[in-house]
């Protein structure tokens, strides 16, 4: 074992991948030799005899290959040979170059890290409220966000159904800067388990409870009877008085944001909904794509939004 | 089907079946291509349901036009070519009987299973287990009547039209068997049964050679008959003949890995997909400059006869596609081309230039004849066709062109920080005024073909009404 040959086939299969890539180059450069002249010679407006075979009154000439054609066909012969005695191709034959995939993808990232991470080590020393006022770092910010982020969030960062606004100041986990970064670092999981095994009254009673948190239109006497139930049940994770928990990640229910209302829907359907069924957030990890000082920078970014009209 | 003009020695009728179904699903297949150009300019035209969405509509679209249009094409031209180049009927009109029939019950269960969104995944091979063995049922059939009626003929040569005819159709046998391979759960679904980057090896396998030998080889057939019968004159060279068709058959097999350059297909399948490619080219430019050689001596018939000029342009389209096809698949190219509209325009570069403009071409030679004329109702109409089909190909292509570079680029450039300068969505919007055009492009194709379908019924009607007896054989 050398650096020419490496081992990802059998000796085996390495040989028989061998033999026949060659054969079938030798196969086309021999029908191609065997074939190219004919002794006879041409008539006058330049075609050799018909072959005297014809086929429902076709006839067919026994001209010879055009040259230039011939030259080409050995010429991507020859282009062919000499690839596959530079990369690999044949078997385990590694090439003398030494070429992969893989080691072209490691040499333009070894590239890319050389060029790019000096700027970003300046940034990394900046603290995040600071680097939010810092246009140019903004800008690179705005750049990882749009193509990491905009998917869910969209370009203008307000969100979307199960998706949310980034944009204002209801943070379901903290929008403080660590906050922003451990969700960048290590994703969150949202979790708002299913209370269909309380049925659909007291589901209807816990609706018009939340509805009435939030001073929204609702049944009073229905409100009034679901009250003992949030307390028991719901107030574990949103608190009693239904501001909820940064910590688990448990939405504020007093305010006006819905983050899973569907577009058309209304508030208190998206409630049922929400309580008949549960509802999973899942914000994956951000850091294992673009690493620790890009999450800095993005995280700086998303921080800046509060400030822009 | 009239039967007022069966031939006294050979099978006309299911030659007449396959051509009318030719012209009838290039309608059908090509509206489809429209309908989808329509939902990537307006998405809201996929109308929100299932059945009518991209991803359904897009599968029906390529079996519509690869299967359903290019195969009745490739039935109804090579029993036609097999007979008179064999001086012998059919080796069994009812086994001709059961392919047509058998044909169409696929492409309708087609028409069925795919909008419900029931499909293997595989790209040109989607329909699901039971259709394919009928199909595959259907294919055998085909090669013993082919291959058969060959074996019965009463020449001394086997006509190259013919071995052509022949390549294709053996290997579209292994090909479909191979590759469709898989374990049924249930009616409507199966799992493949292999897995991961063997899987998809063996799926461009068969996907480079569904365009290789289906697409390529069978077309060559039929331009090697009906190229020089319109133009009346020798074919050029055969002795090249011997030399491509060879080579070509030999080293299209090798192709498939340029499908999947930069995946996790080892490095070495990798390159020798890209070096049998490019060796591809010549093989490929042989059967062109057969072709185009045969009109030597005939080009003035251009000027009177837009039927060869169908022909002519199609050869023009094989050509540059398949120098195309070897430059695109050199990885340094395919690095910028891959995943983008260029690969979509290539493909029609050679299914519309080539595979349709053949196809058409030897239709209009051959439907008045099998309906006991010599000419099509309208010469001035197969003109019309012939300009609508060139113009929505060279819109349709150079739309792809500048889409797919436009995409390459702006997928890859970068910032001095090292971020991407575009978005994804960025480069969707800049390439909305291509899929206008593109969408132009098909338009004019469609319109064609119902040209197509006027000049066709009027050819057979007045066909019908004269009632002349065939020409006899020679």
């Amino acid at each position: 074992m050398n650096t020419l040959w490496n081992d990802s086939l059998s000796g085996f299969w390495s040989a028989w991948i061998i033999v026949i890539t060659l054969g079938t180059i030798a196969f086309s450069a021999w029908i191609l030799f065997a074939n190219r002249k004919t002794d006879k010679a041409p008539d006058a407006e330049g075609n050799v005899e018909t072959t005297g075979h014809p086929a429902d009154e076709i006839e067919e000439y026994d001209n010879p290959l055009p040259r230039w054609w011939f030259h080409l066909f050995v010429g991507t012969i020859l282009f062919s040979l000499v690839y596959l005695v530079l990369y690999p191709g044949l078997g385990n034959f590694a090439g003398l170059l030494g070429w992969s995939q893989e080691g072209q993808w490691e040499e333009e990232v070894a590239r890319a890290e050389e060029r790019f991470t000096p700027i970003f080590a300046q940034y990394q020393e900046v603290p995040i409220p600071e680097l939010a006022r810092d246009g140019e770092a903004m800008q690179v910010g705005e750049r990882i966000y749009q193509n990491n982020c905009a998917v869910c969030h969209g370009a203008n960062a307000q969100g979307g159904y199960g998706f949310p606004n980034l944009t204002d100041d209801d943070w379901l986990y903290g929008g403080e800067p660590e906050n922003i970064v451990t969700t960048l670092e290590r994703g969150r999981n949202g979790l708002m388990p299913s209370w269909q095994q309380l049925g659909e009254a007291n589901i209807e009673n816990l609706t018009q409870h939340v509805l009435a948190l939030s001073d929204l239109e609702h049944d009073a006497e229905s409100a009034e009877q679901g009250a003992s139930l949030f307390a028991s049940v719901c107030a574990a994770c949103h608190t009693p008085d239904g501001t909820g928990n940064q910590a688990l990640g448990a939405p504020n229910l007093t305010n006006d944001t819905w983050l899973y209302r569907a577009p058309g829907q209304s508030v208190a359907d998206s409630i049922r909904q929400t309580l008949r069924n549960g509802r999973n957030g899942h914000m994956p990890v951000q850091q294992a794509y673009i690493g620790e000082e890009r999450v800095h920078v993005v995280a700086a970014y998303v921080y800046s939004l509060r400030f822009q009209d | 089907m009239s039967t007022a003009f069966e031939h006294p020695t050979y099978n006309y009728k299911v030659v007449r079946q396959f051509a009318i179904m030719t012209v009838v699903w290039g309608i059908v297949g090509m509206l489809l291509g429209v309908i989808i150009a329509s939902q990537l300019v307006w998405p809201e035209l996929n109308l929100g349901l299932p059945w009518t969405s991209f991803g359904r509509l897009r599968p029906l679209h390529t079996n519509a036009v690869i299967f359903a249009f290019g195969g009745s094409a490739l039935f109804a031209t090579s029993y036609y070519v097999v007979q008179r180049t064999c001086q012998v009927r059919l080796f069994s009109d009812k086994l001709a009987a059961f392919t047509f029939w058998g044909w169409q019950a696929v492409i309708l269960s087609a028409i069925i299973t795919l909008p419900m969104g029931y499909t293997s995944t595989k790209e040109y091979a989607e329909l699901e287990w039971p259709i394919d063995i009928l199909l595959a049922v259907v294919w055998i059939s085909y090669a013993i009547v082919f291959l058969m009626t060959i074996k019965l003929r009463k020449t001394s040569h086997i006509y190259v039209a013919n071995w052509f005819f022949a390549a294709f159709i053996i290997t579209v046998a292994v090909l479909h068997i191979v590759n469709s391979a898989s374990i049924p759960v249930g009616t409507t679904y199966s799992v493949s049964v292999y897995s991961g980057a063997i899987d998809a090896m063996v799926h461009w396998w068969y996907g480079h050679n569904a365009v290789g030998f289906f697409l390529t080889a069978g077309f060559l057939g039929m331009m090697y008959y009906f190229v020089p019968k319109q133009a009346e004159r020798p074919v050029y060279s055969y002795r090249l003949s011997i030399v491509h068709f060879w080579a070509l058959i030999m080293v299209y097999m090798w192709a498939g890995p340029h499908h999947l350059h930069y995946t996790a297909l080892p490095n070495w399948t990798q390159s020798l997909g890209m070096v049998l490619s490019i060796i591809l080219l010549a093989p490929s430019w042989g059967g062109m400059i057969n072709g185009m050689m045969t009109l030597s001596g005939a080009w003035h018939k251009l000027r009177t006869d837009p039927t060869l000029r169908f022909m002519v342009v199609a050869l023009s389209f094989y050509g540059m596609s398949t120098f195309e096809g070897p430059m695109m698949a050199v990885k340094t190219v395919n690095a910028l081309s891959h995943y983008t509209d260029w690969t979509i325009g290539h493909v029609h570069a050679g299914a519309l230039g080539w595979v349709a403009m053949i196809t058409i071409g030897s239709m209009y030679h051959l439907i008045p004849r099998l309906y006991g004329r010599t000419e099509m109702h309208s010469v001035n109409l197969i003109g019309v066709h012939f300009w609508l089909a060139t113009i929505g190909t060279v819109l349709y292509i150079a739309a792809m062109w500048v889409n797919g570079i436009l995409q390459g680029l702006m997928w890859r450039a970068i910032n001095a920080d090292g971020t991407l300068m575009y978005t994804f969505i960025e480069s969707v919007e800049a390439s909305g005024p291509g899929y206008i055009v593109r969408l132009i492009g098909g338009l004019c194709w469609v319109a064609g073909m119902l040209i197509m379908a006027y000049n066709v019924f009027m050819t057979v009607r007045r066909g019908e009404g004269a009632r002349q007896p065939l020409p006899q054989t020679a």
